[in-house]
């Protein structure tokens, strides 16, 4: 999973010692970095379908058609073995998983930052407790957490979900947080900063923060499709929300109606196909902005 | 003749265009001879260097040729030059500091290497290197120790050991003493010397910008600028008698010990490098130098203005030819 | 530094306190009485509720204090009294944890290893090959965005209904008794193969990834073009870049060993494979909490032991680490 490659870059220290691109120097080198290109440009297209798809799509996921039936000019996806129509519930479910990963992704950036920037800046024992539930969350498998609280409570809703997975993985957000804050913090110009008398909170915000923006926002990224893969277990688990199609669902009710025992691969191919193209294209993009971001790895 | 560069120009692609890192330079460096070469950052020091003994793949040679002990040196050929390497010419780099794997213990790492050279009485060499270990001032546990558990000048100590462990022609030390402390880098000055008159090594190219470490061991010294020799003379003559312009500017700019600075002020060299994907024609260092006519937009040839004494400089050639 | 070691043991006791504690917690911190939640599954009298919640309440022990009854359940994980299933009334959790758990760790054990070897291998060769880096990056890359739970219907679909090569479900042919009979044991192993299949595809991508990565950047550190200035042969190089390239590789594992889990769970969903992942989605679907319980603290436990394990063979090999621990002077 992405989180394979969250953990290097966990384990890397520092900020990088060469100034990140900028401005112009990184449209430059951004367009030319095939990773950057295909990956952000497949992802746009299916962000792009997510927002448009169940506008065009012919039907709603509510709407009753032949049982099972392959696709067809009617069905462009054919139907699901209680006869609705799968393009419709793939289109909401694009959807919903984007909603799910933005969410899980946005909330594990807040709590990992603010966890991450407090440990790195102010250090000592604050920084050892920070450290210490860290490591803790981070050796409980996210799934078997998030199952063994998500059974227990009734509410079911996209918002839940999402915060809820971001409160799981929120400690590689503050890894590479407080790894790059403690980093910046001794570095000359923050000290100038301290002289001039600026408040802890103003330094983190102008100086040190947009140093790491960038390695941030990788990581970022990959929380970002890591949430839209735990949202897709989650949902997979029956813990989903009820009321809406997503991926997740999608999958779950094709394994719970044996729909590859009736041949039924146009219900159970394209969710996974999709969310696979989802992540694998934030995977690729991320390497590529990695590439761009740090002149070191660009290879020549 | 120990050392032969004729010649040789060097050059590596960039995203702006070829740049040519060392310049059609020649030289050559006697038996036992220790040569310092010396310039600012960027001028092609470490480039011409490395170049002898390890070409970086991104790097060609455009032309020129370079021979050792009278043979060909194949630096072009990098699968040519792997048995050559340690045995013949060898290096002590200068990232010297993090060179030793972090991962196996000392002794394996020399073993290892002896293998690679095909050298079947590898403990009789580990005996010579306990030798060498003694005579530079350490206990021979260091074998048994990581990397990691040596100080920097242990370890600085250390790779020149390994690095001339089986008595190389040439010795290639590129910036052996910049990371370390005075006494260290005294104690390393020391060994290279003791190493060379021991017959350890035979001749030696010490690459630095640190003028005052070459004055202390060097038997000659090259200046390079911007891809170009400038001058090359014994160290009595480059440090009291220089004629180059750019050299005489360098030594100026040397902070004396004992001189206070409330009376004089430091002088350096205004300006910088010219930019070698596009250099100028004629003498690179036209443009910083005060003595520069127009003659100087010609290429000045790097020749001998007296016994053992070369410059590239119209003013000289003039001056000489008087 | 004696301190890498009881940090590393702090950190793992207070992570199984924190297992525990949560375990207790979620239900208790839940609104509303976790014995009316769990008696509103079943379809009652009041006369019948009235005498079920007072036997419930001194079950659960709900009827003591909070305090009481947090040390209670701390009695019941110290002497591994986990209490009885609800629906495999009456047998006890700890019975069915311990019926399921060799389906998973035959499932896990050879997935987790054998991906992790491979991928190692192949990661590394990719590192060396430009032509093999080009086919293994963007099928690394791919395998590892796949959902699990996608992998786990797909590869039945391929092998066992277009070709009929392998059953799709259960851990053996349920026409079968368990006995020690080549059928059985037959039956087990082509029962075994998709599921072990999947979590092996879907790990082997983010190995292979990991370790290119580090490899790459090992051939091109100092320490290499040392040993290439000194003339080594590149297999010299090769080998040491490998073995320094293992270890941040290793501590990857212990990290990656949540999600493995995680993809486990849903892998024996999807084939009803009788392992703990399945045992645990029984439990959520029937509302089975005390099943839930047993199984999640099994599974905390678990995943530190294994933790703890992979530091063990990291201190034994990585001579930073181990010297560090034994207070060596520079």
């Amino acid at each position: 999973m992405s989180q394979t490659v969250l953990k290097e870059h966990a384990s890397s220290p520092a900020a990088p010692d060469t100034p990140p691109a900028h401005g112009s120097e990184f449209l430059y080198y951004g367009l030319r970095n095939k990773k950057l290109v295909f990956g952000l440009g497949l992802e746009l297209l299916l962000i792009l379908f997510a927002v448009i798809g169940p506008i065009i799509s012919p039907h709603n996921t509510t709407d009753f058609f032949k049982l099972g039936a392959p696709p067809s000019a009617q069905n462009w996806l054919g139907t699901d073995s209680l006869g609705h129509d799968v393009f419709a519930q793939l289109a909401d479910g694009i959807r919903e998983s984007y909603l799910v990963g933005a969410l899980g992704a946005i909330s594990a950036a807040v709590v990992g930052m603010v966890l991450g920037f407090t440990a790195g800046w102010r250090g000592g024992i604050i920084d050892e407790v920070v450290q210490l539930f860290t490591n803790i969350l981070v050796m409980i498998p996210a799934l078997v957490l998030l199952v063994v609280i998500g059974s227990y409570l009734n509410t079911r809703g996209i918002l839940f979900e999402g915060v809820f997975i971001g409160l799981t993985t929120w400690p590689w957000v503050a890894r590479a947080v407080r790894a790059q804050t403690f980093s910046l913090r001794s570095r000359e110009f923050v000290d100038l900063a301290k002289l001039s008398g600026k408040r802890a909170t103003s330094i983190i915000v102008r100086d040190i923060a947009p140093n790491m923006a960038s390695y941030l926002f990788l990581v970022i990224i990959l929380l970002f499709g890591s949430s839209m893969l735990l949202a897709a277990s989650y949902d997979f688990l029956g813990l989903g929300p009820t009321s809406m199609a997503s991926l997740g669902v999608m999958m779950q009710n094709a394994n719970l109606n044996s729909a590859l025992f009736y041949h039924m691969w146009w219900w159970v191919v394209p969710p996974g196909l999709v969310l696979t193209a989802m992540v694998a294209a934030l995977l690729v993009a991320n390497v590529g902005l990695d590439e761009v971001f740090n002149p070191k790895l660009r290879e020549q | 003749m120990s050392v032969t560069v004729a010649n040789l120009s060097v050059a590596y692609r960039s995203h702006r265009g070829d740049v040519t890192a060392v310049d059609g330079v020649s030289l050559t460096i006697a038996d036992g001879e220790i040569m310092g070469l010396a310039g600012e950052s960027g001028c092609g020091k470490s480039t011409l260097g490395n170049a002898l003994i390890y070409l970086d793949p991104r790097m060609k040679v455009t032309e020129g040729k370079v021979a050792l002990d009278g043979r060909d040196l194949p630096i072009a050929d990098s699968k040519a030059m792997r048995p050559l390497r340690m045995t013949e010419v060898s290096l002590v780099p200068q990232y010297a500091l993090n060179a030793l794997t972090p991962t196996r213990k000392i002794r394996r790492l020399v073993t290892d290497l002896l293998k690679s050279h095909g050298v079947q009485d590898r403990d009789e060499v580990l005996t010579e290197m306990k030798r060498r270990i003694a005579l530079i001032g350490l206990t021979d546990d260091v074998l048994g120790k990581y990397s990691f558990e040596l100080s920097g000048g242990m370890r600085q100590r250390v790779t020149i050991l390994m690095s001339t462990l089986l008595n190389p022609s040439l010795l290639i030390a590129d910036e052996v003493t910049s990371a370390l402390d005075v006494s260290t880098q005294r104690a390393v000055g020391e060994m290279l010397l003791e190493f060379r008159d021991r017959g350890y090594v035979k001749s030696v190219i010490a690459i630095t910008h640190d003028l005052s470490i070459l004055a202390q061991i060097a038997d000659s010294i090259a200046i390079m600028y911007a891809g170009r020799l400038a001058e090359k003379a014994s160290t009595e003559t480059i440090v009291n008698k220089a004629l180059h312009p750019y050299t005489q500017a360098l030594i100026a700019s040397l902070p004396e010990v004992g001189v206070r600075h409330d009376q004089t002020t430091l002088t350096g060299i205004p300006g910088r490098p010219p930019s070698l994907v596009n250099p100028p024609a004629g003498c690179r260092f036209r443009d910083r130098c005060p003595f520069a006519v127009a003659k100087c937009a010609e290429t000045p040839p790097f020749e001998e203005i007296s016994p053992g004494h070369q410059v590239a400089c119209w003013k000289v050639t003039k001056e000489a030819s008087k | 530094m004696r301190r890498f070691l009881i940090r590393k043991l702090i950190t793992y006791v207070l992570a199984f306190i924190a297992g525990v504690t949560i375990d207790w917690g979620i239900p208790h911190l839940m609104p509303g009485d976790p014995v009316q939640t769990y008696l509103s599954t079943f379809r009652l009298q009041p006369a019948g509720y009235a005498a079920l919640y007072k036997t419930m309440s001194q079950a659960f022990g709900t009827n003591m204090s909070g305090w009481d009854q947090y040390l209670h359940y701390w009695k019941g994980i110290l002497t591994w009294d986990l209490g009885v299933s609800y629906t495999s009334f009456p047998t006890p959790v700890s019975t069915l944890i311990a019926q399921a758990l060799p389906y998973t760790l035959a499932l896990l054990v050879p997935a987790i290893v054998l991906s992790y070897t491979l991928g190692n291998r192949l990661g590394a060769a990719a590192a060396r090959r430009k032509a093999l880096d080009n086919t293994v990056l963007p099928l690394g890359y791919i395998f590892q965005a796949m959902p699990y739970a996608w992998v786990a219907l797909i590869v039945p679909y391929l092998l066992g209904v277009v070709w009929h090569v392998f059953p799709l479900s259960g851990g053996y042919d349920h026409s079968l008794l368990p006995s020690w009979t080549w059928t059985f044991i037959w039956s087990l192993i082509t029962h075994w193969f998709l599921p072990f299949l999947t979590v092996f595809i879907v790990s082997l991508g983010g190995w292979a990834i990991g370790m290119r990565n580090l490899v790459i950047y090992e051939l091109e550190n100092d320490a290499s073009r040392y040993l290439r200035a000194l003339g080594a042969r590149e297999r010299v190089i090769r080998r040491y870049a490998y073995r320094n390239a293992s270890l941040p590789q290793l501590s990857g594992l212990a990290l990656q060993l949540g999600v493995v889990v995680g993809g486990n769970i849903v892998t024996e969903t999807a084939f009803q494979y009788p392992g703990l992942g399945h045992l645990l989605f029984t439990a959520i679907a029937n509302k089975d909490y005390f099943l839930l319980q047993g199984i999640f603290i099994f599974i905390i436990i678990g995943v530190l032991l294994a933790n703890f394990i992979i530091d063990l063979v990291f201190i034994t090999v990585d001579p930073r680490t181990r010297l560090s621990m034994q207070g060596a002077q520079a």
